[in-house]
């Protein structure tokens, strides 16, 4: 499970195709917002982008005549509940050590 | 922007939860949720802005998890959370904790808690292949199941 998911995760080892997926990862954008930034042609990055889409790490959506791109929510859905869970831990543990010191 | 938010009522005056939440962080920190190599022996914030946040091992060794972004005793306190999906500490990330504390009553505090900025962890998603341990690791575990649904 984990080296599958790995490798669909090498999508990213690619240092452009990062800093794609980091920019969007801010905000969603154009291919034209993304290839205005950085140092590649548009085609270089509308294939880095196909990439990234292919390996469920980005999503997009037509937006009038041009195409939106975005991290896929999915991809940090995970974390986002992970936490979640924890903090609902931490936090009642917390609520616990603060009132055990009142009661001692 | 995606935040994760809670909300408790804790039967003790404001400063003394401002004090156990920051101060005696050790005393309720769940011990499995540390990223050092060893056992974590406590887990501190230096009283300050720009102090760390920090783990220390049974070893003596350290590991930074963040650092202090407001200290605003006893009602507010803003930590940095840099630590990455894969639980590394990285310098360039920082996802925001906010704890207020509020008056209920002389022995009554509201505590409102956040954790912000979730989507920058979008851009830490590389490393998933590594070895999963248990504790932190189980969140990789559960962000690949999810990434790869």
């Amino acid at each position: 499970m984990a080296n599958q998911v790995g490798a669909r995760f090498a999508a990213l080892a690619d240092p452009t195709r990062r800093v794609v997926f980091e920019r969007l990862a801010k905000k969603a954008l154009s291919v034209g917002e993304l290839a205005a930034t950085l140092p590649v042609s548009r085609p270089a990055v509308s294939q880095h982008l196909k990439v990234l889409k292919d390996a469920g790490l980005v999503t997009d959506e037509a937006d009038g005549t041009r195409r939106v791109y975005r991290v896929n929510p999915r991809a940090i859905e995970a974390m986002r509940k992970y936490l979640d869970r924890f903090w609902d831990h931490a936090l009642a543990a917390f609520k616990a050590a603060v009132e055990k010191e009142m009661d001692s | 922007m995606m935040t994760i938010r809670k909300q408790l009522t804790i039967e003790a005056p404001v400063e003394r939860a401002f004090r156990v939440f920051t101060d005696n962080m050790s005393a309720w920190w769940p011990k499995t949720h540390h990223i050092g190599k060893a056992a974590m022996r406590e887990c501190l914030i230096e009283p300050r802005v720009n102090g760390r946040w920090y783990e220390v091992g049974e070893d003596g060794s350290t590991c930074e998890w963040g650092k202090v972004l407001a200290w605003e005793p006893p009602r507010r306190l803003v930590l940095a959370w840099q630590l990455n999906a894969e639980f590394k500490y990285d310098p360039d990330l920082i996802t925001e904790v906010e704890v207020r504390f509020s008056v209920l009553g002389p022995k009554r505090t509201q505590v409102d808690f956040e954790h912000r900025d979730l989507e920058r962890f979008g851009a830490a998603a590389e490393p998933l292949s590594k070895q999963m341990d248990e504790g932190w690791g189980q969140i990789i575990q559960s962000f690949a199941q999810t990434a790869a649904g």
